[in-house]
This record gives structure tokens, C-alpha cells and sequence, in this order.
């Protein structure tokens, strides 16, 4: 079963194109991870989803129906990009609240519990930490017993730890045949998560494929050095030339290296980096492009 | 229902935690009862009667015009807001909740003019017209809600308090809440049944006395509130598809 689809789906606000013909399926119990830049398009893809705004083009579905009727959203959990609790409310009050919403509410002292909220019940959310507000925003998608929960980036702004608690948190809801469809800057947490991962650009689908096939296209190295002339190499995914600093784009850097030597490079100053999310987000971009489209800028 | 309750709570909750709120609602009709009627009419047993409902009609105004004006904006610029419209339950029970909490702090923003008006003045009513009074505040809250959702869902928060003021003076003056039936100057008598405050107001002096209303201040009432709810439906719709663009 398909429980959130997007077919086509394209969104505009004036001039900007945010979603150009986005096709997406999440069947039940599947991990999705949405990974891309800011302004990728990623939020927008959520909040129609969630029945937020209308596409205005192609159609979305949740579970069957179009997400603006309340029906739809009976067994779905959100937690936005920006959290914005309302401050003066206790903690144990807003999880009363959004429980009141759903016809089985998780109870307060359970869901606070599971994510380690459970000693700040009393706390006016105003007077809460960045960390923990957002540990709360997390918590309340899980109150109403979801079988789906949509998560914008989930655990932006939190340590290391208090991550890896909700990651827990993350897994043990689809390991209790929970779907999961969220966004993240951060091609680690993805891994950590997603089983399957989206890669949004530019308002499009660039990729969709398991983490391994992601993290080959995405877990390149980038092999710069300065040299007068190249041979023909194998295994490049991209050239660069910075004046005289020549940049390489691999999936293997340790042949690459060893390509070099065995071809006599009179090479100097090598350097091998990792490539950054970014960059490997530049890389299916450009890929997806028009050859003449020239070097794509960042969002 | 049991949603519209939920909503309702979680205001008055908020209310409840910054007092300030209630206590400025409540603050000018008190003290325009004590300033203009306690001295003014305060022993005309007829004239109190008026001038206090009058008063209360002023303070239905000031707090539906500002809570729904300016709350309804301040809402809108949370992120809180857009997070309740992805839960499974559409917008009539918030907006429900919105109106019982609404009613709440009206009723209770009136509670000093009543004390005033009973211990400090000769103002008297029957029980039956005390009973058709709180009957009356119900009823004449409905027009300046319109108003001031129209104004909350129109314009961003900043723009909202300018307006419900803009909104609000000419309104209670022109209207004649703040002079006797028949004893304002002509040319506020001249536009007073054309205005919403007018019609309000001679609903309460006709709750608690024995007034018999204008059908032209009651026809524009109706006028009033038709229109105003065409405005608020329409800002509200408007709202949902912009609001985050």
C-alpha cells in the first residue's frame, strides 16, 4: 500500500518553480530519506503532503486521498522545519492538546518517556532549551498513534547525543511497522535511518535509490593536484581546472593515486579531500543538466 | 465539539498566563465608566442604565475588534499555527475554540462595568433584562468577531493593531456609545444607524430598558454583519493559500 504518492506534482509561488513534476511513492513500512540543499524544494514537497498548500500542478495523495481533507490525516505526524511551541503552554499541556486531535492519544507520561521528556512535564515550553523544544516538536508526530510520520529535519540543532536518542526513537517506530519519509541536510543521518533515499535539486527528483547506491554517487573524493598535463584517466566522474590546480572528482582514490603514479604524472601538491554533501549534490545536479547549462550555483 | 472545547482550553490557557491581556480589555470601559458615567449620570437611575449598557457595548467592541484583530494576526506569523493545520481535524472547531474563548474574555472584560454600574451608580435592571443583556453581549459580539477576524486574517500582526484602533474610536463615537439615545450631536446622530455600533447598542438598550430599536440601525446591523462575514470568509481563504509564500 502507498501511503503518501506525488504524481507530477508542481508548486509555484510567483516566478519561483519550488517543485517541477515530482513523482514520489512511500509505500507502508519503508524508511524514505529526502536528502538535498536548502531550497531544494524538500519543505514543499512535505507541506503538500500534509495537505499544507494545494500543488498547482499534478496531484498528491495520503493514504488514498487528497491530504486538505482532515480525514486523510488520521493516521499521519508531522513535525515541521520551524517548531514555534506555543511558550507559554506547559510541555504536558501541548502534548494534551495535539492528543486531544486524535481519537487514541499516546498517554502524556508514555510519549514524553520514550523521548526522555518526561522530567521537564511542568516546563513552559518558552523556557525550554533549543534542543529540547525540538525533542518536544519530534515527540508530538508520534502522539497520535501514527502509521506515518513526516519529519523536516528532525534533529537540526541538537547534540550529538540527544541525535542518536531520537534516531532510537526514529527506529523503533519502524521496527513496530512504522513509515517514516524524512528530510535532512545531513547525508550521515540519512545513512543512519533511510533504507531508501530521495535526492531533491532544484525542485526535482534527481535520484531515488537505496543508501548504497546514493552513497557511491554521493561518497566521492576529490583529488586535487597541480600538474601541467593529464593523461586520460579512468573512473573520473568530473574535471575541474582552477588555473594550474586541477580538481577530480572520484568514486576511488586510492587507483586514481596509483593511475597517476603508474602514468608518470609530473604531479605536485596533492591533496585528497572528501567531497562535501554539497558538492556531490553539485555533481548530480550538473549531471541532470544540459551539458551547455554551464556551472550550477547553490540554492 | 469535544475538539472546539480542546481549542478553547489551550486559549484561555495562554490567556491565563500573560493576565495583561485580559486585565487591558477590561481597563478602558472601567475606566471611561468611571470617568464619564458614575460622574455624568450617575444618579439619573434612567440615564445609568443606558449609559452602562452603552459601556458594555464599548467594551464588546474593544475586546472582540483587538483579541480576534490582533490575535488571530499574531497567530498567523507562528509556525505553531500552519503545525495545527496538519492535524486531522479541519478548521471549524478552531475556529470554535477561538469564539468560546473569545466569549469568555468578553464576559469577563465586562465584569468591572457591571460592579461599577451596580454600586457607584443608580443604573438598575430587571433580572429578566440582566438575563436578556447576556443574551444581548452574545448577539452583538457576532459583528465586531467578523470584524476583527477580517482584520486579523487580512494583515500581518503590525499592520492589525494599527487598524483595530483606526477601526475602533470612530466606530464607539460614531455609533453613540458614548452619549445617551437622542443626545448626541446631529451629525452623529445623522450616521450613527448607519454604523454596526449603533444597532449593537440599541439591542442592549432594549435588553435592559424599555427602548425600542430603530429598524434602520437593525437592517444595517444585519447589513453590517452579512458584509463583514463575506470580508472574514474571504480573508481566511486568502490567508490559507498565501500565507506562506
Amino acid at each position: 500500500m502507498i501511503l503518501a504518492r506525488a504524481e507530477q506534482a508542481t508548486r509555484r509561488y510567483g516566478d519561483v518553480l519550488a517543485l517541477d513534476r515530482v513523482d514520489l511513492n512511500v509505500p507502508a513500512g519503508e524508511l524514505v530519506g529526502l536528502l538535498g540543499p536548502n531550497g531544494a524544494g524538500k519543505s514543499t514537497l512535505l507541506n503538500l503532503l500534509v495537505g499544507l498548500r494545494r500543488p498547482t500542478g499534478g496531484r498528491v495523495l495520503l493514504f488514498g486521498g487528497d491530504p486538505r481533507d482532515p480525514a486523510c490525516r488520521r493516521w499521519v505526524g508531522v513535525t515541521p522545519q520551524e517548531t514555534g511551541l506555543p511558550g507559554s503552554l506547559r510541555v504536558g499541556e501541548v502534548v494534551d492538546f495535539v492528543g486531544a486531535h486524535f481519537p487514541d492519544p499516546v498517554p502524556r507520561a508514555e510519549l514524553l518517556d520514550r523521548f526522555g521528556l518526561a522530567d521537564l512535564a511542568r516546563r513552559q515550553t518558552g523556557g525550554l532549551s533549543g534542543g529540547q523544544r525540538r525533542r518536544l516538536a519530534v515527540a508530538l508526530a508520534f502522539v497520535g498513534r501514527p502509521r506515518l510520520v513526516l519529519l523536516d529535519e528532525p534533529t537540526t540543532g541538537l547534540d550529538v547525543e540527544a541525535r542518536h536518542a531520537l534516531w532510537d526513537a526514529i527506529r523503533a517506530f519502524h521496527a513496530d511497522g512504522g513509515t517514516v519519509l524524512l528530510t535532512s541536510h545531513y547525508l550521515e543521518e540519512i545513512e543512519a535511518l533511510a533504507q531508501r533515499v530521495v535526492v531533491i535539486g532544484q525542485g526535482r527528483v534527481l535520484a531515488d535509490d537505496s543508501v548504497a547506491a546514493i552513497r557511491a554517487v554521493v561518497g566521492l573524493r576529490r583529488v586535487s593536484l597541480t600538474a601541467d598535463d593529464l593523461p586520460t584517466l579512468p573512473n573520473l566522474v568530473r574535471v575541474e581546472r582552477d588555473r594550474e590546480r586541477i580538481h577530480l572528482l572520484t568514486a576511488d582514490a586510492d587507483q586514481l593515486v596509483r593511475d597517476l603514479v603508474t602514468a608518470g604524472v609530473a604531479f605536485r601538491d596533492l591533496e585528497v579531500r572528501p567531497t562535501s554533501l554539497e558538492e556531490a549534490f553539485l555533481t548530480i545536479t550538473a549531471e541532470s543538466r544540459p551539458a551547455d547549462a554551464g556551472v550550477p550555483t547553490t540554492a | 465539539m469535544q475538539y472546539a472545547l480542546a481549542h478553547a482550553r489551550y486559549q484561555l490557557l495562554e490567556l491565563v498566563r500573560t493576565p495583561v491581556a485580559v486585565f487591558g480589555s477590561a481597563f478602558f470601559p472601567a475606566v471611561a465608566m468611571l470617568f464619564f458615567v458614575v460622574p455624568a449620570v450617575g444618579d439619573n437611575p434612567v440615564g445609568a442604565t443606558y449609559a452602562t449598557a452603552a459601556m458594555v457595548t464599548f467594551a464588546v467592541l474593544s475586546a472582540n475588534v483587538f483579541q480576534y484583530g490582533v490575535g488571530v494576526a499574531e497567530d498567523r506569523a507562528q509556525p505553531w499555527d500552519p503545525y495545527l493545520r496538519t492535524l486531522p481535524v479541519g478548521p471549524a472547531p478552531r475556529f470554535a475554540g477561538r469564539v468560546l474563548a473569545g466569549l469568555t474574555l468578553t464576559y469577563l472584560s465586562l465584569l468591572p462595568v457591571v460592579l461599577i454600574a451596580a454600586l457607584l451608580t443608580e443604573a438598575r435592571t430587571t433580572a429578566a433584562g440582566f438575563a436578556l443583556a447576556a443574551v444581548a453581549v452574545a448577539l452583538v459580539s457576532v459583528p465586531f468577531t467578523l470584524m476583527g477576524l477580517a482584520i486579523g486574517y487580512a494583515l500581518p500582526s503590525k499592520a492589525a493593531i494599527v487598524v483595530a484602533q483606526l477601526v475602533f474610536f470612530p466606530l464607539a463615537v460614531g455609533g453613540g456609545l458614548l452619549t445617551a439615545p437622542g443626545q448626541a450631536p446631529a451629525f452623529i446622530e445623522a450616521i450613527a444607524p448607519f454604523l454596526p455600533t449603533r444597532g449593537a447598542v440599541e439591542l442592549m438598550w432594549t435588553a435592559v430598558g424599555d427602548f425600542r430599536p430603530e429598524p434602520l440601525s437593525m437592517v444595517m446591523l444585519g447589513v453590517w454583519i452579512v458584509g463583514l462575514a463575506a470580508l472574514a470568509g474571504w480573508a481566511y481563504r486568502r490567508d490559507e493559500g498565501r500565507r506562506f509564500s
